[in-house]
């Protein structure tokens, strides 16, 4: 029985309507720099457009759904009602008023600096402290997550907390500790100088910085598509989770790998010397770990569905999987696209190969086949298997459902593919024109092509899938009883202390960013005359 | 799941599955991660190593990022430096030219924001962040007109900045480097 109905539901609707709106952004994108269309005229238009995209896709879509998704997860794991109701919802307010204080300097063009800075560009304080309201915004839930945490497990000691509240909090603390980075960024560095207290900044620190946010923030992306693979898909298709424990390893190693190794991103910078590239990139394929050991426990999970359901021999079990229901298309479809993504990731990943695909279309390619792609359908899929429980009425369009998550799979498969293509051919990001006229550039043109239209089709899933929750709001009443998770095929009597609490993995945690992080950060604060000029964005209009 | 033996054998069985299958993750990890070292030490590729500063407000008055000494240089060994500059919305020089079969060693900076500097078809790519100098380098084989974009977002002209690169024949180089001490192709 779910209390705070209203507060999950607020928190969804606020995320499904900015990622309505980005994602038709993203597809003008696609079109606008394509063949498809002439020069755009004004090709400030088109960053601003970027930036739009970036930043309610980044910061405000995933952080929502993380926080009403976990609000969800607190009611129905711990069977209790939320505590601090109140401060949830003035965590939502905070959220609300920052995306809008955000992005009103956006689309009036003083903020075209992407969702990723970039200084020493610098646009109106107004964006910055908006995304800084967001943060905040999503701490309370953070610190929401813990005190909930923490008065149940002292009013059942000896009982082992759900797994579904363990994963919760550890993605909430993975968050409030990888959002560090970026926070000093703003707060010491690009806002002071956005308010015109500083007329220098060292942008290579704050590529550092900003590296500190910028791996993890995958990784809180992804949470709550892993805890949907472990608690809802194995009890919604009708199997057993296969192992609890591998379940608690794996969210205990992403918290403690998933931060330091964020200058894999800074491969090909200047302000990071050797040693500490080599350090991350350790680290990074560190963090395969845990996915790989997702992969095993989940599809040993889907075995004993299928074999429940009468599945005989090595593979016979896969054609009795029950594939008409969406939740068993959409873990196909995030594994599928899980397995690609991440077979181009262990390449970006790498010490040597990172340099042939660096920042090019390949690196797009690729987090929009992870982030849109693998996670993205498990949002979806999170989304259609609360529903009846936060409005009390059927969600019953199942044909809809499983067009919307096939269009979902497919449209990124056509938009990504391609994409990952003329990176390997080394076309360059983020520009509002191409001139395909070119010899050197004209062999890109038919990829490009292909996305655009890999773009349209999501954008008609995502259509299908508003329409399906709409749909929902009006079907009849239903009474959807308790929500459940997925019962492991040994239900944990007793755990091990350290895969019931934090204290172990936050001091890891912690240890490992002061270690790979410390002395890069160190370093850039030694050196002299690092600091350049501040470039102004927006200013002369 | 007829008896308690069954599933007890079972869940022994279903133990060691999952432990093979933890340690041909782990195996497939180390793998890469040797790999890397391996290559990188005995390689030598990597990505750069050296942390070195230049002041964007001084490039154009002192230093090696001074406008005469851009282009590419043979120096005493036979090996090329080519030393470059970005700023809002083009390379300097714009037109890089470089010999076949030689070791080609890139310097280069940021005169403003954050830019990029990829030759396409190469391993060539790095990022411009003012403050630090980028090295790179790399070898061409055969004669070939390259593009060199700038592939991060440096301010509303960023779609407008491709620099090209142009490899001629190491003899047709020498040949140019008899009498000049800083090699472009920029239109003259």
């Amino acid at each position: 029985m779910l209390h705070s109905r209203r507060l999950i539901l607020a928190h969804f609707w606020l995320a499904f309507a900015g990622f309505g709106i980005a994602l038709v952004l993203g597809e003008w994108q696609m079109f606008i720099r394509s063949p498809l269309h002439a020069w755009i005229g004004n090709p400030e238009w088109y960053y601003r457009s970027v930036t739009a995209h970036g930043t309610a896709m980044a910061y405000v879509f995933p952080t929502l759904v993380s926080m009403g998704f976990g609000y969800a997860i607190t009611e129905a794991a711990l069977k209790r009602p939320l505590i601090g109701a109140r401060w949830a919802w003035t965590g939502f307010a905070l959220v609300a008023v920052g995306t809008v204080t955000a992005v009103v300097p956006v689309s009036l063009g003083l903020a075209s600096v992407l969702y990723t800075f970039y200084p020493p560009m610098i646009g109106s304080p107004f964006y910055y402290i908006g995304v800084v309201l967001v943060v905040v915004g999503s701490w309370i839930w953070v610190a929401l997550m813990s005190v909930n945490l923490y008065t149940w497990k002292r009013a059942n000691r000896g009982t082992p907390v759900p797994l579904a509240m363990f994963a919760n909090v550890a993605g909430s603390y993975l968050w409030a500790w990888t959002a560090v980075g970026a926070a000093i960024e703003l707060l010491f560095q690009i806002i002071p100088a956005a308010l015109g207290l500083t007329t220098t900044i060292d942008a290579g620190l704050a590529r550092v910085f900003f590296s500190w946010t910028l791996h993890a923030i995958v990784y809180f992306w992804l949470m709550p598509t892993y805890i949907a693979y472990y608690t809802i898909i194995p009890r919604a298709i009708g199997g057993r989770l296969f192992s609890d424990p591998m379940a608690r390893i794996s969210f205990a190693l992403f918290l403690v790998v998933a931060m330091p190794i964020g200058v894999h991103h800074l491969f090909a910078d200047p302000e990071v010397g050797a040693g500490f590239k080599f350090m991350h990139s350790v680290f990074t394929a560190l963090v395969a770990l845990p996915t790989l050991l997702t992969v095993f426990t989940i599809c040993a999970s889907v075995e004993i569905a299928g074999r429940l359901r009468g599945g005989k021999g090595l593979l016979g079990w896969v054609a009795t999987l029950p594939w008409r229901n969406p939740m068993m298309l959409a873990i196909a479809f995030s594994f599928v696209m899980l397995g690609f993504g991440g077979a181009g990731g262990i390449i970006n990943m790498s010490y040597q190969l990172d340099a042939s695909i660096h920042n090019t279309q390949w690196i797009t390619g690729h987090f929009h086949l992870i982030f849109g792609g693998a996670i993205v359908i498990m949002y979806f899929a999170i989304a259609y298997d609360l529903w009846p429980h936060l409005t009390g009425r059927a969600l019953d369009s199942f044909r809809l459902m499983r067009l919307q998550l096939w269009s979902w799979f497919i449209g990124m498969i056509v938009l990504t593919f391609p994409w990952h293509y003329v990176g390997v051919l080394g076309m360059p990001r983020r520009m509002a024109f191409y001139d395909y006229a070119d010899p050197a550039i004209a062999p890109q043109a038919l990829s490009v092509i292909a996305s655009v239209i890999g773009g349209a089709i999501l954008v008609v899933s995502g259509a299908l899938f508003v329409a399906v929750l709409v749909r929902g709001h009006r079907a009849v009443r239903v009474e959807p009883g308790a929500y459940r998770f997925s019962v492991a095929v040994h239900q944990p009597q007793r755990v091990p202390a350290a895969l019931n609490g934090f204290g172990l993995w936050v001091s890891l945690m912690l240890a490992l960013t002061v270690i790979n992080y410390g002395f890069p950060i160190v370093h850039l604060l030694s050196l002299p005359n690092t600091s350049v000029p501040v470039v102004r964005i927006g200013a002369a209009k | 799941m007829s008896g308690d033996t069954d599933h007890g054998a079972a869940a022994i069985a279903a133990a060691r599955v999952e432990r093979r299958w933890a340690g041909l993750s782990i195996g497939i990890i180390c793998v890469l991660v040797v790999l890397a070292a391996y290559t990188g030490i005995h390689q030598a590729v990597m990505p750069q190593a050296q942390v070195e500063t230049a002041d964007p407000r001084t490039l154009h008055i002192s230093g090696e990022f001074i406008e005469s000494n851009l282009g590419s240089a043979v120096e005493p060994d036979g090996s090329v430096t080519v030393r470059a500059i970005g700023q809002q919305y083009s390379f300097t020089p714009q037109c890089i030219l470089i010999p076949t079969d030689t070791p080609v060693r890139f310097r280069a900076t940021s005169a403003d924001v954050i830019h990029g500097f990829l030759i396409e078809h190469t391993n060539v790519n790095t990022m411009l962040v003012p403050g630090y100098i980028s090295a790179a380098t790399t070898r061409f084989s055969t004669p070939a007109d390259l593009v060199m974009p700038c592939h991060e977002f440096c301010g509303a002209g960023h779609e407008g900045m491709w620099g090209r690169i142009k490899v001629i024949e190491k003899s047709a180089f020498q040949k140019l480097a008899a009498d000049r001490r800083r090699m472009t192709c920029v239109a003259q």
